[in-house]
């Protein structure tokens, strides 16, 4: 899922300053998962908000509303909130990035506003810790790399193996860090498929990533 | 002979190698390299010239290349993945060949998060052993990475690191294989304090014949103080130094003279290792210490320089007939 975290509420108030009808628009697909933007963080959000104005005067005060919908990358989920968008004059989306420009490229006259900042593609480790796991760099290579992907996980991205900075499991740039590679050696191990690691793996062709300017798929096949 | 480098040619003619590492200042002080000269002129056969190390920024090692080239000292440039893709590696190993720079080190080079920019975006659109791969093939093939020829294609002697002393250590050998398939012609590796790992790893060597195909150069930073020692063994990830040392450098009378013995005894005991070629020697901003280590050590003197290619008529010439590059400078 995409990982994403609330801003710092300071900066999110800050950029409210001037509303009168402010909807705090909540997404209940990834965002929800990670606890970050879901119908529970509009509301606790929305209350802090209301808190905070009370210190404010009178005529900076503006009025808050919440809604939450199934996903705001998918237009099919915008409806029950059309009116609600209607009459605000500005929302504060609780989705990752893909959402809150969603919302703008659809409520065209709207000002959109992100309460979070979009993080990664990861995955729970733990409660309340989510790791990052894909890169999106588009042409993926796991079946090379024993399904551990050095482009996301090794802090230079290397294909052919750890540099010398890789140190008893910890990457270099911190022992808080697992070395993708020697996670992918001690898997490729288990699995005795050791001798996979000897053939090189060729210069990426980064076209089919965010090198290669903004992607699409379009699916034919798909296609109403 | 592939390149006819300085370096090539003594490690072709069976000498013991020796190069050492300079660091380029953190300004535009041309002088203070010419400075530093003479510490290596006559006691090394080639310098390395740091890419911007513990990505801190520093003076292009192309651009030092060339001034230490005009005092008549043959430079290895250094250059990392970190910094620059594909293009702009290509681009500065056609200006280095053009410069008359015969000899190159693929790193991928330390973590911006060790410098002074950590904000900076990395790059690592290639890694190590590719940029091996591609500085092979436009010198062999005289073609670019994207498999347009090259015109005038640049005449590199290829090395490589490695890191014997980083983990997983089994895999170290693999990696040094990958290196040498990809057309690393010499390696240099991290420091040796622990001699009996790097003896281990040299055995694996030896066993996959990796010694026969690449000339190894066992990497020694001079011991300068117990401080320096105890910081590189906690502080500097793919580093083994021994307690023992440590121990010894802090219970030492005269703890200089007992540091230029402890390195002078590492040289001696690398030079025994069947398989090491040479010794790279690292000072970290201490380069005065190289002619003492040198000297002590027995390397001296070194064999007479084969001679630089500064002069651009050499620089066409090379590029065609890399034999007829060699031109006396002394």
């Amino acid at each position: 899922m995409i990982i994403a975290e609330q801003k710092p509420f300071q900066s999110i108030v800050e950029n409210l300053a001037g509303y009168n009808r402010v909807l705090i628009l909540g997404c209940g697909t990834c965002v929800t998962v990670c606890m970050a933007g879901g119908e529970k963080e509009v509301a606790v959000l929305a209350e802090q908000i209301r808190l905070y104005q009370r210190e404010l005067p009178e005529e900076d005060r503006y009025q808050i509303v919440e809604a939450t919908i199934e996903r705001q990358c998918d237009r099919e989920f915008f409806a029950p909130v059309e009116e609600l968008i209607k009459d605000s004059d500005c929302v504060l989306s609780m989705a990752c990035g893909v959402g809150v420009q969603h919302i703008s490229e659809h409520f065209t006259d709207k000002i959109v506003i992100p309460a979070l900042d979009t993080k990664f593609f990861g995955a729970t480790e733990e409660p309340g810790t989510w790791v990052e796991r894909c890169a999106g760099c588009g042409s993926c290579i796991l079946d090379l790399t024993g399904g551990i992907c050095p482009v996301a996980r090794c802090s230079k991205s290397l294909f052919n193996g750890p540099c010398g900075g890789s140190q008893e499991g910890a990457c270099e740039i911190s022992r808080d860090v697992e070395c993708a590679w020697q996670l992918i050696y001690d898997r490729l191990k288990t699995l005795g498929r050791l001798d996979s690691l000897e053939k090189m793996i060729e210069i990426k062709d980064w076209t089919t990533a965010r090198d290669g300017g903004p992607r699409k798929v379009v699916r034919e096949d798909v296609k109403a | 002979m592939k390149v006819g480098s300085n370096l090539e040619k003594v490690l072709a003619d069976g000498h013991f190698a020796v190069t050492a590492e300079l660091g380029p200042p953190q300004s535009a002080d041309g002088d203070l390299i010419r400075s530093k000269t003479k510490h290596f002129r006559g006691f090394v056969d080639a310098v390395n010239i740091t890419d911007n190390q513990t990505a801190i920024v520093r003076m292009s090692s192309i651009a030092t290349a060339a001034i230490l080239a005009t005092e008549g000292l043959e430079s290895v440039i250094q250059v990392t993945c970190r910094d620059r893709n594909r293009i702009a590696i290509q681009s500065d190993l056609l200006g280095a060949a053009a410069l008359g720079i015969r000899n190159v080190l693929c790193l991928s080079g330390d973590h911006q998060s060790f410098g002074n920019h950590q904000g900076s975006k990395n790059v690592y659109d290639i890694d190590s052993i590719q940029l091996i791969s591609i500085v092979r093939s436009m010198r062999d093939e005289a073609r670019f990475a994207s498999g347009d020829e090259i015109k005038v294609p640049p005449s590199m002697f290829i090395g490589a690191v490695a890191n014997p002393f980083a983990d997983p250590f089994e895999f170290r050998v693999i990696r040094l294989a990958k290196k040498v398939a990809a057309g690393a012609d010499f390696i240099q590796t991290q420091a040796v304090f622990d001699v009996p790992r790097f003896q281990e790893y040299m055995g694996m060597v030896r066993d996959r014949g990796l010694d026969q195909k690449v000339a190894i150069l066992a990497g020694i930073i001079p011991v300068r103080s117990v401080k320096a020692l105890a910081y590189m063994k906690s502080e500097v990830a793919g580093m083994s130094v021994p307690d023992g040392l440590i121990q010894r450098m802090a219970s030492a009378a005269a703890p200089k003279a007992e540091g230029i013995k402890i390195t002078v005894e590492l040289i001696e005991q690398v030079r025994q290792i069947p398989g090491v070629r040479g010794v790279h020697l690292m000072p970290v901003m201490w380069e005065s210490s190289i002619p003492t280590v040198c000297e002590d050590a027995g390397l001296l003197p070194r064999p007479a320089p084969a001679g630089l290619s500064s002069v651009p008529e050499a620089t066409r010439a090379s590029a065609t007939t890399p034999e007829n590059l060699s031109i006396p400078t002394s």
